[in-house]
Formats: structure tokens, sequence, C-alpha cells
């Protein structure tokens, strides 16, 4: 499998572990029990469990038929939206959960920007009583108040990454130094397919159950289990690696990820890091990132709080390079235009992160009998201030 | 032969010191590593800022943001050290994280750093693995040594694959923890360097990371063969003029 991650934690140029020798044994650790953990029978028994009757799993698989009819193609949307708090970010905490009780793991650590992940890592917490700490930005904290005071609610403590920029690139280095100094005890949920090897197979393999459903539900609605188009949103690519996974080898699909350009590609605001980063190292990994010309990482901006990492996850820059997937990106505006036609048109408010994956819709020509799988990432209910501003609600 | 390994041999203990390289001020830089061989440091580790130095406390993440902010880059540190061998004598290392140096072309940088007379290189997210099977023979070449970490939580056959493959000497890095954020160091970091010095490892150990006074360095040179300041240092010439340099260090030895 081309796709695959190797030996090392390589997806072709990209990814393996560049970490301090202090995380190496954290690091060593996970490496070599993720997989002996998450493919033994009472892990998936647990993990299938609690997919189903605690998340809502299997998420539908939804003809949006309005929409399929204004653009004459065939859409289908994959509604993660509809898991328990609200995005597929809990099929991985809820995974890694499990793995870190099996490694006897008392105390577990996250980092958040917009708050999904650290609401998803705090619930799982809850659930199964061990002590939750999610490292926020102190800018990501003042405009994600909701988020912060569900987290709190669920009993996480949030404590504010106030290094760099202050915000998601900050709070998982803050997340990283705290798993330095608690190198026994603690267990650290990345919340995307980034970081250091194992990291973005572990996530991906714990987000696959999301192609996974596709091909069953294809099969019923279309009688084939495969689609002619995949396409997701990208930030780190969490949503996006759990919807290609099992068609990454499928020839006949063709898969469009979707950046965030914010203000532009070229505004000096934007979250585009295929179009705009360069082969580096960030939190573990080699992969693209936005940086400049020395080499210091470059604050990406995006309106949703969810897009703007520098980074982009090793498996995503190996697709883009071998030209796997076609990366589009698309700007503030067009994404929120289509927040408020998905939500008039299908009923269905998304999140500001998964509006950008619509936008392909005005921009690329499809057929009458093409069958479309868009992963409905998000629901729109954190992002309902942003909303509210931006359309004067 | 390298300055590193002469002064290991000269000195019965080493003092080594660390600061960010651009801070407080741009053009600090060649001063504070004159006043520190002046003040009879032995071993230099001049700190390349990154802007997500995830392995460094509040301290150094702010020097490497200020420092940033004066506008240090590797080309600019490269032009500050183009003399440095005119005037300096102790063996210097360059210390930094892989992003920038990458950026400026990691083979490009060692030859870069051997000309203008650096000794040493620790470059903390540079896994040993990847550095045996990429960057080797290069530093073999040109005699530039690479410097590696261990902590209290390295396994015994990760010290002995570290230590095969030093040169110099090792890294012991204190305790678990990041850069700067213990005052003093605990029972549990003077017997990890007993369990190390009964390895009898082919290479010397400096310990660093929590020294920060008298006593703990004392204790420390008595289990090692020296200790680095970095973090405590940092803080003095934030807040002090670089002529009291001298007094600092005396305060350690």
């Amino acid at each position: 499998m081309k796709y695959k991650v190797d030996e090392k934690g390589f997806y072709g140029n990209f990814g393996g572990a560049y970490i301090p020798e202090m995380l190496y044994p954290n690091i060593n650790e996970l490496k070599v029990n993720y997989l002996k953990i998450i493919n033994s029978k009472n892990f998936r028994k647990d993990f299938e469990k609690l997919l189903a009757e605690y998340v809502g799993r299997p998420t539908p698989l939804y003809f949006a038929e309005r929409l399929s009819e204004k653009y004459n193609t065939k859409i289908y949307l994959k509604r993660e939206d509809l898991c328990h708090t609200g995005a597929h970010k809990i099929n991985n905490t809820i995974g890694q959960i499990l793995l870190a009780k099996s490694l006897n793991k008392k105390r577990i650590i996250a980092e958040t920007g917009a708050g999904q992940h650290g609401v998803a890592t705090a619930t799982v917490c809850a659930l199964m009583g061990i002590d939750c700490v999610i490292y926020m930005g102190e800018v990501d904290i003042k405009r994600q108040a909701p988020n912060v005071a569900r987290m709190k609610m669920l009993g996480a403590q949030v404590k504010e990454a106030k290094s760099g920029s202050k915000t998601l690139k900050d709070a998982t280095n803050e997340a990283m130094r705290d798993w330095i100094n608690n190198p026994k005890d603690t267990h650290y949920i990345i919340g995307s397919v980034v970081g250091p090897h194992p990291y973005p197979d572990m996530v991906s393999r714990l987000q696959s159950v999301i192609s996974e459903e596709v091909k069953t539900q294809l099969l019923e609605k279309e009688g084939r289990n495969y689609p002619d188009y995949l396409i997701a949103c990208v930030g780190g690519g969490s949503n996006a690696a759990g919807l290609y996974y099992h068609y990454l080898n499928n020839k006949k699909v063709k898969i469009i990820a979707v950046e965030a350009a914010g203000k532009g590609i070229n505004s000096g605001k934007s979250a585009a890091t295929i179009k705009l980063g360069k082969i580096g190292i960030m939190h573990g990994s080699k992969t693209l990132l936005m940086q400049n010309e020395d080499g210091q990482i470059i604050e990406p901006y995006s309106i949703s709080a969810g897009l703007d990492y520098p980074g982009i996850g090793p498996l995503h820059s190996h697709m883009y390079e071998t030209k796997r997937a076609k990366f589009v990106s698309v700007n503030d505006n067009e994404a929120m235009d289509w927040g408020l036609t998905l939500s008039q048109i299908e009923g269905i408010i998304p999140a500001i992160e998964t509006a950008h994956a619509f936008s392909i819709l005005d921009t690329m020509v499809f057929k009458k009998n093409d069958v479309l799988v868009f992963n409905c990432s998000g629901r729109g209910d954190k992002d309902l201030e942003t909303y509210i501003k931006y359309f004067k609600l | 032969m390298n300055r590193i390994e002469k002064k290991l041999k000269e000195e019965e203990k080493i003092l080594s010191v660390y600061f960010t390289a651009g801070f407080p001020r741009l053009d600090d830089t060649l001063e504070i590593i004159s006043k520190l061989e002046k003040s009879n440091v032995d071993l230099i580790e001049v700190g390349i800022p990154f802007s997500d130095p995830l392995a460094d406390g509040e301290t150094i993440q702010r020097s490497s943001k200020k420092a940033i902010g004066n506008g240090m880059t590797i080309h600019k540190l490269f032009t500050q050290l183009k003399h440095l061998r005119k005037t300096v004598k102790i063996p210097v290392i360059l210390m930094g994280y892989l992003n920038p140096i990458m950026q400026f072309g990691i083979e490009k940088f060692c030859l870069k750093s051997k000309e203008i007379g650096v000794d040493g290189l620790i470059i903390p997210d540079l896994p040993i693995e990847i550095f045996l099977e990429e960057y080797f023979d290069l530093f073999n070449k040109i005699n530039l040594f690479n410097i590696f970490l261990i902590t209290p939580q390295t396994s015994e056959e990760r010290i002995k694959l570290i230590d095969r493959n030093s040169k110099g000497f090792i890294y012991m890095v204190s305790s678990s923890s990041i850069t700067g954020s213990k005052k003093n160091l605990e029972d549990t970091s003077f017997k990890y360097f007993d369990k190390i010095s009964k390895m009898n490892l082919n290479n010397p150990t400096i310990v660093g990371f929590g020294i920060s006074n008298r006593k703990t360095y004392e204790k420390v040179i008595r289990k090692s063969k020296g200790a680095i300041i970095g973090s405590s240092f940092i803080n003095f010439i934030e807040q002090n003029s670089l002529d009291n340099i001298g007094e600092f260090i005396k305060k350690f030895r």
C-alpha cells in the first residue's frame, strides 16, 4: 500500500518522529504498542460499542436531494456533524482514551484550537473518570468562550498557552512540554493526523471508521461501494484522512481536499498550507509548513478556528506530492456563503470548517451520474457567533 | 584535534554556558561570547532562536521570541561569528532546532559552522537514528561533533547506542523536564547521575537543566564532568549589563 505509513513512520518523504530525546520514551511506548492494542479483540469490542451507543454511529450517509438537483449531480453528505459533541473529533478521542487505559495512564493532556477536540477529549475523560488538562491558546480562549465553558463543565482543566502566537500551534507546544514534564503517567491525545509517528497513522486509523461506513452505505444506495469523488476540508487533516482512508488505493475514486485560503492566498492572511508551505519540521513531523525563509513558523489565519494550523498531516503532504489528491483553497467569504447555502437548501447548519468543502461545487463541473461524498465533519453551533457577526443575523 | 576534545582533556571540570543568539540585543552575540571566555567559562553554547522551541521553558521561549523579533537569523549569526576565531579560543557549540537549519540547508550549515570555527552542534529534535543514517558521514568528515541528549527516562540500551556514536561529551538532562522549569535538583536526579557514572561510558557527561546556583553546580560536578547553565544566565543578561557577566559566573565558581 503506497499510502500506508512505513516502518520508520514515513509517508514517502513526509512524517517520521523528529522529537527531542525527552519525548523518546513516550513516543516509543506508543509506537511499540499502538497497533497491537487497536487491533486487539478487546479494544475493537469496546471501541465499536462506544461508537455505536455513545457517539451515535454509524452516522447517516444522507442523499442531499435539493443540493444534487441544483448542481445536477449526486451529492451525499457523511453526517459526522451528528456525532456526540458535534464533530468527527470524538472518533479519535474514544479510541485514544481506550488506548490510554490499556497503557495504564492516569492523566490525559490535549491541545485545542477552536475547542472541538478539547471538548471531545474532556468528554471521554469524563466518561472514563480520568484527569484531563486541555491546552488552549490565550487568543482562542477569548474567541471560543462556549467551548471553554463546555470543557470546564465536563471537569477538564483549561490551561492558557501564553507562548508564541498564543493559538493552536502554541497550545500544541505547551501540551508537548507538559508531556516532557510528565513522561510516565500521562497520555497526550493529539487531535489531528499531525505530530510525530505514530500519531498520524494512529489517528487516521481511528478516523477510518468514516470511510468504512461510507463503503457499506454506498453499496446499499448506489450498488457500488465507492464514489467518484470524496471531498473534505483540511486543516491538520483528520476528517479528510478518515473519509479517504479505505479509498486511498482505489484509483477510481478522485480525492479533493479543500484548504482555507483565509482572506486570499496572497493576502498574508491565509491557512492554505499546501499552496504556501515548504517542507520542514514542526511538532515532531516532517511535512509542508507555512514558514518564512529563515524557517520560523508563520501564524496562519482563517475565519474558521479549526483550519488555522500552519502545517498539514504528513499523509496529506504525500498525497499532494504524489498527486493522489487535488488540493484547492477557498476564501473566508466563499466558505461563509456556503454555511448559509447549506443551511437553507438542506437545513443543515455546518461548521465553518465543513462549509469550506462545499465551495468546490461552484468551481468544478461534475457529471449527472457522478457520485460525490462530502464529509459533513461538524455542526455549526460553535460558530454561531461568527455567523451572527458576519451576516448581521 | 577538536577544541571540545582538547578542553575536556585539559580541564578537570567544565562550566558551560548557553545563551540565545541575538538576545537581549541583536548584536550582543560576540560580546557575550568574549565576556564569558574572559570569565573563565570553558565552553559556550550559542542557541539559534526558533519560533516553536518545544523542549524549552518560559525563559528560553522569551529570549527566542525577542531574538527573532530583533532580526536574528542563521545568516545573521554566521556574519556575526565570521571572525570568531580571531579572538575566541574556547570551544563553541551551536544549538538549534532542526527546521531553521533545514531551511538554511543542513550540509551547508555544517560546512559553514566548521569554516568559522564552531566545534559542535546540538540539534535536539534530530533523533540519533536519522543522524546516523543521513548525517554521520558528513559530521565525521569535517570533524564536527554532534552532541546527543540523554534523560532519566532514556533506556540503558539507548544510552549505550548514544555513547557509541557520541564525540566529545553526552549532554545529560538532569530531570524529566523542559529547560528552566526547576530551581533545584531533586535526589532522583542525583541517583540518576550515579546510575550513569556506574555505566562507565566512553564519553564524559555534562549536566544541563535546573542548574541555577553554586550549591547545585557543585553537587552536579561531583557526579559528572561538568554543568551547563542556560535559563538563569539568560534571565541575568536580560536584567543586567553585559559588563556584569563576570560577576554572574563568579556566583558559580
